[in-house]
């Protein structure tokens, strides 16, 4: 199934994008579609361990399933400054 | 974003809470109007600025990304937060995307409360729980390079039920 995945920050710099579409089979996960990331863009694989996910709008664990049609976003580290 | 990937609305702001991502400049005294209400007798603002210096480095302007209508969900959840957590009447939140020159407001919070400190704790509440929480990333573009800093890997956040 198809996954849209979007990126931020360092992310979308690197990909020179703000939106990848992946492949992963069906009952995926979020961590396994962020994985399939790393693998169809390799300069982003060292970052993406750092990345949590958001999935249709709401922050999920990597085990939670993706549908076909979901938005997953890749969230960087967010940039709080000090307090 | 296509229509049809948005979740149901959890935690739907109150209507009259102005929450919004924006690119252009933000007005503080609108957005603190926004937040007061006829029974509020202190309304607390805060307003983040762009700072000219940080880790020993010359800041020359900062570029705002985020993840907009997540960002939006995340701070209305903040709101709700604040409403059930304090007694608020009115509350605005606003946060700048784009480049930020010097000086610029990135964001402002206004809470509305009958009292001083109701509204000066929950507005610094929501300050902290925003910059750990909402889809937002700053690069720091200084004398000599320029770097996306990394703050707060996020979790989820969950408002008081």
């Amino acid at each position: 199934m198809q996954v849209r995945v979007l990126l931020f920050a360092q992310l979308r710099e690197m990909a020179g994008a703000r939106e990848l579409c992946v492949e992963v089979g069906a009952g995926a996960t979020a961590g396994e579609v962020r994985a399939a990331v790393g693998r169809e863009r390799p300069a982003l694989a060292g970052l993406l361990a750092n990345c949590g996910l958001a999935l249709n709008e709401a922050y999920v664990a990597e085990e939670t399933p993706v549908r076909a049609g979901d938005v997953l976003a890749l969230i960087p580290p967010v940039s709080g400054g000090e307090r | 974003m296509s229509e049809d990937a948005k979740p149901q609305a959890r935690n739907a702001k109150p209507r009259d809470d102005l929450i919004r991502m924006t690119a252009e400049r933000l007005d503080v005294a609108a957005i603190s109007e926004a937040a007061r209400t006829d029974d509020a007798g202190a309304v607390a603002v805060f307003v983040g600025v762009v700072r000219n210096e940080n880790l020993s480095r010359r800041v020359l302007y900062l570029e705002y990304d985020a993840y907009p209508p997540m960002a939006e969900r995340k701070m209305a959840e903040i709101a709700a937060a604040v409403r059930g957590r304090w007694p608020v009447t009115g509350v605005a939140m606003a946060h700048r995307t784009g480049r930020l020159e010097i000086g610029e407001a990135s964001v402002v919070i206004a809470v509305a409360s009958p009292h001083r400190a109701d509204a000066i704790d929950a507005c610094h509440w929501a300050i902290d729980t925003l910059k750990t929480t909402v889809p937002i990333w700053k690069k720091e573009v200084f004398e000599g390079g320029e770097e996306w800093l990394e703050g707060t890997a996020v979790e989820g956040v969950t408002s008081d039920e």
